[in-house]
């Protein structure tokens, strides 16, 4: 017998969706069907179906890659009850320091990124240490696409149906020795192609470091993602591959990962070492704890209208606690903020 | 009144970019946030004007034209001006009109501090920039009026204050003011050279 129990971040009756949306729904499944049936086609043929949603630039992954897209769980994990960001403004609105510290920054000058070939090392505490190329590494995985909320420490928030694997199939694989209690990653350095590491101003030490503890990088939620609405990640993104925490601060989630060390001491991370009364280790999303110079308790929803502004209410966890919660139990969260 | 259109070209390019922005906003071309955007560019603006107006005098003293001295008083005001909207774009579209948040930002937040200090400064130099005040204030209206300084040196730090990961930007901006400073320095003001234009009827004929 199969039992379902509700979890808070499942739809209310209250938020049920009005039906137009509903039956939109179903031409999104039969977007998947054609999905699938194309998935059923030679390689070439199989790129990621771009029509799943509106307004996605075409997509020119690699053909391996587009093998694996075309064979993703679709919808694995939805969020209810509200709209997706659309595809230009996940985009072209980017926190992405390697390529400048505007906003529009990353779209102008990402292009500049060579994803291919990439290649990722594996180190430090794990019975399987080595170095992949891209299309190795990602073997073993089954693709999923998780819709999730994501909330910048800057008091914005989007939904992005990303697409990715969870971190605990990565570790099943590489096989973490008892000493591993954390899990480091670690962006491209390449001043080359990523303008804003030139910088003679810039006050980050270059590369970008970020990190979990290894019990947060097991849970379910948390994973590397390679593509997002429907296609590869577009380079402003992170691609070719990048973390995906929902349920912390944007700026945990690191981009075009090129090393994922297990370690027994918990990482120097990138804003917790350059500014540590306003970034902490741990950033869960809090309304409680306040950014030191901006208040965490709304969020500005994007895209959010000039004269009707989309504010609401930052949620614990991002809306994730049910999820999350238990790994924090009897911590301070306002100490480990 | 001199050089009426010298006068007028400074108001339109001024007023216009404002306007700009709002069009820009309202078709949707700021992006998704285009309140942040606004903000931004208003703050920005307002520093811009300012390091502007500073201008005036050591270019008048370089060139002998009178015009950029007639143009300081508006492009003071304009300063005031683009303060204001920077403030009102603030309260609607980061506060959300929620005037108790606001209490605890000026509380809380240095950076909020201290841009109001500056925009209290801005506000007592409007308020005082016609003729009347002039007069009535006689001597102490010059030194009044060197809190631009202040005002300059405020907006620089609540500027850098919000800088999160690279300093270039702010450093021009810094550099720039330190220098329309530095030319302010006695020593330095009085070897500024004449380029062009009439010696003035004071010269000292040694």
């Amino acid at each position: 017998m199969l039992i379902k129990l509700p979890r808070a971040s499942d739809c209310k009756e209250s938020e049920v969706t009005p039906e137009s949306i509903y039956l939109s729904r179903r031409s999104l499944m039969g977007a998947t069907a054609t999905a699938l049936a194309v998935s059923a086609l030679p390689s070439w043929a199989s790129a990621a179906d771009p029509s799943r949603y509106e307004g996605v630039d075409a997509s020119s992954a690699p053909a391996w890659l587009n093998d694996k897209l075309g064979q993703t769980r679709w919808g694995a994990v939805t969020v209810q009850g509200e709209a997706i960001t659309p595809f230009k403004d996940a985009t072209h609105y980017n926190n992405f320091y390697e390529f400048g510290t505007g906003k529009g920054d990353p779209a102008v000058n990402a292009g500049a990124l060579k994803t291919e070939p990439w290649s990722v090392v594996i180190d430090g505490e794990v019975a399987k240490p080595g170095r992949y190329a891209l299309e190795d590494f990602m073997k073993p995985y089954q693709l999923e696409e998780r819709i999730y909320r994501l909330r910048c420490v800057e008091a914005w928030s989007m939904v992005i149906p990303w697409i990715g694997f969870p971190i605990s199939a990565l570790l099943k694989q590489v096989e973490p020795t008892s000493k591993a209690k954390y899990i480091r990653f670690e962006t491209l350095q390449d001043p080359k192609s990523m303008p804003g590491q030139r910088s003679g101003f810039a006050l980050i030490n270059w590369p970008y470091v970020e990190g979990l503890r290894l019990d947060e990088a097991m849970n379910p939620l948390a994973i590397l993602g390679v593509g997002m609405y429907g296609r590869e990640l577009p380079n402003q993104n992170g691609a070719p591959l990048r973390l995906v925490v929902p349920w912390k601060y944007g700026f945990k989630s690191v981009k075009s990962i090129v090393r994922i060390s297990l370690v027994s001491e918990q990482p120097e991370t990138t804003w917790a070492n350059l500014a540590p009364s306003e970034y902490g280790f741990y950033a869960n999303v809090n309304p409680e704890v306040d950014h030191p110079r901006w208040t965490q308790a709304r969020e500005r929803r994007l895209p959010s209208g000039l004269f009707s502004p989309n504010v609401r209410e930052t949620a614990m966890f991002n809306g994730y606690g049910e999820e999350v919660a238990s790994l924090y139990t009897g911590m301070n969260l306002r100490k480990n903020y | 009144m001199r050089y009426p259109f010298w006068r007028l070209s400074v108001f339109v390019v001024a007023c216009v970019w404002p306007l700009l922005w709002l069009y820009q906003a309202w078709i949707f071309a700021l992006g998704p946030d285009p309140g942040k955007v606004l903000v931004d560019r208003l703050g920005l603006g307002t520093l811009v004007l300012v390091l502007i107006t500073l201008c005036m005098t050591p270019l008048q003293k370089l060139s002998g034209w009178p015009g950029w001295i007639a143009v300081r008083r508006q492009l003071g005001l304009w300063c005031f001006a683009y303060v204001c909207l920077h403030l009102a774009a603030y309260l609607f579209f980061v506060l959300g009109l929620d005037w108790s948040q606001l209490g605890v930002e000026l509380v809380k937040r240095p950076y909020i501090i201290v841009g109001s200090l500056a925009f209290l400064c801005l506000l007592a130099l409007a308020v005082t920039s016609n003729r009347y005040s002039q007069r009535r204030l006689g001597r102490r209206w010059k030194q009044l009026h060197r809190l631009i300084y202040a005002v300059l040196g405020l907006g620089l730090l609540h500027f850098l204050w919000i800088v999160r990961a690279d300093l270039e930007e702010w450093s021009i901006y810094a550099a720039i003011g330190a220098l329309l400073m530095l030319l302010r320095v006695p020593a330095v003001a009085r070897r500024i050279p004449r380029l062009a234009g009439r010696k003035p009827a004071t010269a000292k004929k040694v």
